[in-house]
């Protein structure tokens, strides 16, 4: 191929992208732990790198306030909330609970939801298909 | 409750501010070209994170894995009948160590994860790259391009160091992403050792050539396996009169070099697609300087003769061929450290690097035509700028395999 030639260069599509940003290299993947647990501290190291960004795009955001005259990690250091806004950051990290700790609670409440004869769905399928 | 309150640099009342924490510079300090990818804030704080989470492993868990080696999983092996013969017993017994597990587990993960990100980064810029490259390349006679050329099995089996693609893998005509990633993010897995051009190995070789041999005036340098040709640019600026031949599978690479190369001021370097195990295109004793670095443990025994022989033949007489890579297991290396050092080619898909550490170099560089008198046998630290980066001679951890410090194995011809 001669060298440089601008006019066949094809675009990316944003889903190609993606898609190529995690693609899988040749060669079969080794694990280490139970498949399991390796694929749930994937996700889990993820998350944690993803926190450490935020963490620094946040260190990032106040310098630049301080930077701009706008003293602002004293003014996190000293801020105190009122009653309401106590509460509203309360109820959030209720939320967030919440969501993160769905599964606890699903499979906490599947105790009960046994105990009265909780049904797969696969076997509803089955059932209905033999539904004279 | 003002008393407590932490102050900058100082977060407990009564220590003493903490000493600036070894490890990696601040991925900013990065040198950048023409074709360096753009990368924004959270790009950086990614590649940062990347780099720390290696240094952490190397110099916070790796220690571990030692202690549950000499604690519980030696005592244990050394207990049974027979007793551990070699690297391979070793890793066996490793692998049902838990400590080894996280370890491995967090190591790998840590390899995924830095590809994913550069490879995002390259990817989404993907077209302004191609045409950036093709803007300083265009016509160019200095980059020279095999689109047929055959890609051979111990490169497509499995892709080097887990980055999808290896090198040479291209989208479209004209497309450097596999070498927009390799270059920017490398920094990830190498924190600054390799300097800011990630050219700490060059350098190491530069200052090498101009101690042990400082009449040594090249007029014709080839590197065989040079990707980018970050490792051999400060060597063509070193001998700015000598014409610099990069050689590779990838054209990606070749493609990117270039223009690399030329952004950055180095002008006499040539970028060529060609397999090192047949370079018939040049003439016999047509190089005064022949080189590698890091790459025989990419290659397989039948490509590595080929390539030895290759570099005797291309030899002027008197001319010298130099491979820089991690050291030999010697008898007298702990089982132990080979086994770590093996780590790579079990688990980051570099599958000859166990079996090239085993090799009898000398035997191979004779069998190709150079006489054991004339061998070279040398270390080669990276030299990077130290104000801002790590030194690897200074540097303490063990990482098995990633530190910035080589083995210089060669022969004059």
């Amino acid at each position: 191929m001669a060298a440089g030639r601008r006019e066949e260069v094809e675009s990316v599509s944003i889903e190609d992208a993606l898609a190529d940003s995690a693609a899988k290299p040749a060669g079969k993947r080794p694990y280490f732990l139970h498949p399991e647990t390796e694929r749930v501290l994937a996700i889990t190291m993820a998350v944690a790198q993803e926190l450490a960004v935020t963490r620094d795009r946040l260190d990032t955001l106040e310098r630049v306030l301080e930077a701009n005259g706008i003293p602002v990690r004293e003014a996190i250091e000293s801020f105190t909330p009122t009653p309401e806004e106590s509460a509203e950051r309360g109820l959030w990290i209720q939320e967030y609970l919440t969501r993160i700790l769905r599964i606890v609670q699903q499979e906490g409440e599947a105790v009960a939801h046994t105990a009265r004869g909780d049904v797969a769905s696969e076997d509803v399928a089955t059932e209905l298909r033999h539904e004279p | 409750m003002n008393e407590i309150r932490p102050q900058a640099g100082n977060l407990f009342k009564n220590t003493p501010p903490p000493e600036l924490p070894e490890g990696p510079p601040d991925y900013r300090a990065v040198g950048r070209h023409a074709v360096f990818p753009e990368t924004t804030h959270d790009e950086i704080a990614r590649l940062n994170y990347l780099a720390q989470l290696n240094r952490h492993l190397a110099a916070r868990v790796m220690p571990h894995v030692k202690s549950a080696w000499e604690l519980r999983v030696k005592p244990r092996l050394e207990a049974q009948n027979p007793p551990p013969r070699d690297r391979h017993d070793v890793r066996k017994a490793l692998a049902a160590d838990p400590v080894f597990q996280t370890w491995s587990a967090l190591r790998r993960l840590t390899m995924e994860q830095r590809q994913q990100a550069g490879r995002w980064t390259a990817l989404r810029q993907a077209e302004a790259l191609a045409e950036k490259a093709a803007e300083l390349t265009a016509g160019d006679p200095r980059l020279s391009l095999d689109e047929n050329l055959p890609i051979p099995r111990y490169v497509t089996a499995v892709d080097h160091h887990t980055m999808p693609g290896s090198y040479h893998a291209e989208r479209f005509p004209g497309d450097v992403t596999a070498a927009a990633n390799y270059d920017h993010a490398i920094f990830a897995t190498t924190g600054g050792l390799l300097g800011r051009l990630t050219d700490g190995a060059g350098r190491g070789i530069v200052k090498w050539l101009q101690t042990a041999m400082p009449g040594f005036a090249p007029t014709r340098i080839l590197e065989i396996g040079a990707t980018i040709g970050h490792s051999l640019l400060p060597i063509a600026a070193a001998y700015p009169q000598a014409e610099v031949i990069a050689v590779d599978l990838g054209a990606p690479v070749l493609r990117y070099g270039l223009a690399r190369a030329k952004s950055l001021g180095v002008e006499n370097v040539h970028f060529v697609q060609a397999d090192g195990t047949d370079l018939s295109r040049y003439q016999d004793q047509s190089f005064d300087w022949v080189q590698t670095t890091m790459f025989l443990h990419e290659l397989s025994k039948t490509s590595m003769r080929a390539i030895f022989a290759e570099c005797f033949r291309l030899l002027k007489p008197g001319g010298i061929m130099v491979h820089v890579e991690q050291p030999q297991y010697a008898p007298t290396m702990p089982l132990f450290e080979q086994s770590m050092r093996d780590w790579d080619s079990y688990n980051n898909n570099e599958p000859f690097w166990s079996t090239l550490h085993t090799i009898d170099l000398d035997a191979t560089m004779q069998e190709a035509g150079f006489a054991p008198e004339n061998f070279i046998h040398d270390h080669v630290f990276g030299v990077v700028d130290k104000d801002i980066f790590p030194d690897a001679a200074d540097d303490e951890t063990e990482d098995y395999g990633r530190k910035a410090s080589w083995r210089l194995v060669g022969a004059r011809k």
